[in-house]
């Protein structure tokens, strides 16, 4: 620090500079987003609104929040209070308290400050503690069984019921959010997570155009079944050939570049693919997408309300809660057959093939691995179940365009398996849960309406809270959820190997 | 002290496993192995010496494939001897081996590096080590079992159905980690990362590795680099038991003169990748051209100190 009588932690002068300096950084980087806004006129023009109170408001935030902060970082270090935190503190608050013109923004703003202070409080403390006692990361740790057997049983038998318990707690009408929403959705993550974790999680190679094969997938069941009227169950296969097909073909030029290169490539290609699906009308009919696909049935029995539909077989009144949790248990049943082949091809030579690859590649190559085959099967393995989700994914919607296969699902499946640790398929499923379960959730928040006003819409912040969650996963857990990696066989005692030392590619 | 027995016989001459022709490798402009030819014999420790720069490990890249040799010829016989005119007759059919009733012949410089490897069966260690770090061991050393591994699962269709005969095959795979386990003395460690082994276990992890491979040819780069010397003796004593137990060859790269001059067979000495000494440790170790190459001495009174030197080293 600058000022040399302070040995532990900053002294006061030093924390009003270093919380100015903070406050100058906030006022910069939050200028464009909080001091201008865009809002349209009553001709529908859109026209500039100025909010220069919103960004000073913040600015003064921070302020005293980082001020704060340090100060008592340093009373933990001096142990002993410095004379005036509290006032600022208060101070603060009235501040907030006083900006904001109606009560209902003022409580909006308190709420905010509050958990600003919070937050800079814990992460100060979290801080403080990291630079005092270094974490010793042990290199190997025993496996707890509860946490290796035990959790996936539980949870394999809840996933299995839980449609059941929705159904019975909720009715047929109040389940089918929870169900569809819920359920459905978090498991399409899920599988797709699973699929990409072979790629980028287990050989190591950066892929951003996972998304392709998803469409590839999804336009392989909706051309099938419109044009040749094949059954579902027949274009499943298919979908998983042609995604793996393709992800040959995407494989066979690239997988000499790596990392980086490797990435854009891929990038490239999810593009491309939607470029293709959206132009080449002839085929895909373009924009509009393709409609009236058939929709699931149950093993050739409709899900209809006629005599020789599914509630009628069953002797159930017609509902269409019974197509929805019919899906449900399919994507289940397919996620855990992506889950069952990953994990079993892991104990297997191709499987630590791909994980030797992610390792060290020129040591692979010096034990006559085959490099260039063993990502070609890990790329094709991931677009066929890639292909799989895809198909499940038109069947579920009836329809399909390629508005839903942009970059932006590529990068929400890359972040599920980044976020929950590259390479445990545990880690990607929470993951999936978190990320597609959060922005479902923020939907349900009615009560932040009450807080900021009955125009605010919390699912519009997905992305700002995204953002926010990859950050603070950075800094506490850069290695995801799941860090530790599983060794694929033991010789005495099943030890988790510490994510400090896996290596996650070069491409 | 060199086995005077096995200096004596020249296998290298009498019973050659790789047969190097005027080797040459340029980048760009620079040439670092210029026309150099030399013979590796079939059970002997062969070590590769010379000072920094002179193009050692390039010869290593070319004989494991890593590189493609700028010109000359590798030929490797995986059984029998690599006969001259054997590999003349290879050579013309432009194929990249070819079996005769000793046994297979390979032409190095025409197969890519995993291949050499598999077929050819020359196995390589890096002078910077190149372990899997965040897997343990034991699956390192199952890493290095793939090829067989991966016939036995049936390309993992039988594997994934969880076939008996896989499973066999497998405990085979672990049986023979095992055993190099316990010659490194690393058994306890199993099931610990590679990545969190001290430096001279990694260094005996990562040989063990390489003849989980069933290599005839086991090549070495710098092994005793940063090892004590009490290391330094176990060392010698694992090459000398690969050696004579499982009858590999070793080609080694190596600086430290107590662990060339006691266990090689023949020793090859490089600078400015051109061959300057090729024989019997003794032979070598006498050579002055060899001492003043490779200690950069000119002053006659200092070349004689150093020569003394060397020779109380190696005895």
């Amino acid at each position: 620090m600058s000022d040399p009588g302070a040995s532990a932690g900053p002294a006061p002068r030093s924390a009003v500079r270093e919380a100015a300096f903070a406050s100058l950084v906030t006022a910069g980087l939050a200028f464009p987003i909080l001091a201008l806004g865009t809002q349209m006129d009553l001709s529908n023009r859109i026209v500039l609104e100025q909010r220069w109170s919103w960004l000073v408001i913040a600015a003064v935030l921070v302020f005293f929040g980082r001020l704060c902060a340090l100060l008592l970082a340093d009373w933990r270090a001096r142990a002993l209070a410095v004379p005036g935190t509290w006032p600022l503190v208060g101070g603060a608050a009235m501040l907030v308290t006083q900006a904001g013109a109606a009560p209902e923004n003022g409580l909006a703003w308190m709420a905010i400050g509050a958990a600003m202070i919070g937050a800079g409080f814990a992460l100060d403390r979290r801080l403080a503690s990291r630079g005092a006692v270094a974490p010793d990361v042990p290199a190997a740790r025993a496996v707890n069984p509860l946490f290796g057997k035990v959790l996936p049983g539980v949870g394999v038998i809840a996933l299995f019921l839980f449609p059941l318990i929705m159904l019975w707690l909720l009715g047929p009408s109040g389940s089918l959010k929870w169900i569809n929403n819920f359920g459905i959705q978090i498991l399409i993550f899920v599988m797709l997570g699973w699929g990409l974790n072979i790629v980028v999680g287990l050989a190591g190679l950066l892929d951003l155009g996972y998304v392709a094969f998803y469409a590839v997938g999804a336009y392989a069941y909706a051309l099938l079944s419109t044009q040749f009227g094949l059954s579902f169950w027949w274009c499943l296969p298919l979908a998983g050939l042609f995604a793996a097909l393709w992800g040959v073909i995407l494989g066979f030029p690239v997988l000499r570049l790596r990392g980086d290169y490797l990435a854009i490539v891929t990038l490239a290609f999810g593009e491309i693919i939607g470029a293709v699906l959206t132009n080449w009308t002839d085929l895909t009919n373009g924009k509009a997408g393709i409609m009236s696909i058939p929709r699931i049935t149950f093993f050739g029995v409709p899900f209809t309300a006629g005599d020789n539909g599914f509630a009628a077989m069953f002797g159930l009144a017609f509902s269409p809660i019974h197509r929805t949790i019919f899906l449900f248990y399919l994507i289940l049943c397919l996620a855990l057959l992506t889950n069952f082949v990953t994990i079993r091809l892991r104990r297997m030579p191709v499987g630590r093939a791909w994980e030797a690859l992610r390792e060290d590649e020129i040591a692979c190559r010096s034990l006559g691995i085959n490099t260039t085959n063993t990502k070609l099967t890990a790329f094709a393995l991931g677009a066929m179940f890639g292909g799989f989700a895809g198909s499940f994914f038109a069947v579920r919607q009836g329809f399909v365009n390629p508005d839903s296969f942009t970059f932006v699902e590529s990068a929400t499946i890359l972040a599920v398996v980044v976020l929950g640790g590259m390479g445990s398929q545990i880690g990607v499923a929470l993951a999936a849960i978190v990320m597609v379960g959060g922005t479902e959730i923020l939907r349900e928040l009615e009560f932040l309406k009450l807080i900021f006003g009955s125009s605010f819409d919390p699912a519009l912040y997905r992305m700002l809270i995204f953002g926010f969650a990859m950050v603070v996963m950075m800094i506490w857990r850069p290695r995801g959820l799941i860090s530790g990696r599983s060794p694929s066989v033991v010789f005495r005692t099943r030890k988790t190997v510490s994510g400090a030392l896996v290596n996650e590619g070069h491409g | 002290m060199a086995d005077t027995s096995h200096g004596a016989t020249r296998r290298w001459m009498s019973d050659p496993l790789l047969v190097v022709e005027h080797l040459t490798m340029r980048f760009g402009g620079l040439v670092a192995v210029n026309d150099l030819s030399f013979e590796v014999g079939r059970g002997d420790i062969t070590a590769l010496i010379g000072p920094n720069g002179a193009g050692k490990t390039t010869v290593f890249n070319c004989v494991t494939g890593f590189y493609k040799p700028s010109q000359g010829r590798l030929a490797l016989a995986r059984e029998g001897r690599a006969l001259a005119a054997d590999v003349a007759a290879l050579t013309r059919t432009g194929k990249r081996s070819r079996r005769f009733p000793e046994g297979d012949l390979y032409l190095l410089e025409r197969m890519p590096d995993f291949q050499i490897t598999r077929f050819a069966r020359v196995a390589r260690t890096f002078q910077n080590i190149r372990l899997f770090p965040g897997m343990t061991v034991l699956e390192n050393l199952i890493v290095a079992q793939h090829n067989p591994l991966m016939h036995a699962s049936g390309m993992s269709l039988l594997g994934l159905l969880g076939w008996p005969s896989y499973l066999a095959r497998e405990k085979q795979a672990v049986d023979k980690a095992a055993f190099w386990l316990d010659q490194i003395g690393l058994t306890d460690r199993a099931d610990d990362p590679a990545g969190a082994l001290p430096y001279g276990a990694q260094r005996r992890l990562e040989i063990a590795r390489a003849m989980c491979t069933d290599p005839v040819l086991l090549c070495l780069d710098e092994p005793a680099a940063g090892l004590n010397p009490r290391e330094s003796l176990e060392l010698n004593a694992l090459l000398r038991m690969i050696r004579d137990r499982e009858g590999t060859s070793i080609l080694l790269i190596e600086h430290d003169m107590s662990v060339v001059m006691q266990i090689s067979d023949h020793v090859i000495v490089l600078d400015y990748g051109i061959r300057i000494a090729d024989g019997t440790p003794e032979e070598v170790r006498n050579d002055p051209r060899v001492i003043a190459a490779y200690l950069g001495v000119e002053d006659e009174d200092e070349l004689q100190a150093v020569e003394a030197e060397i020779a109380e080293v190696a005895t």
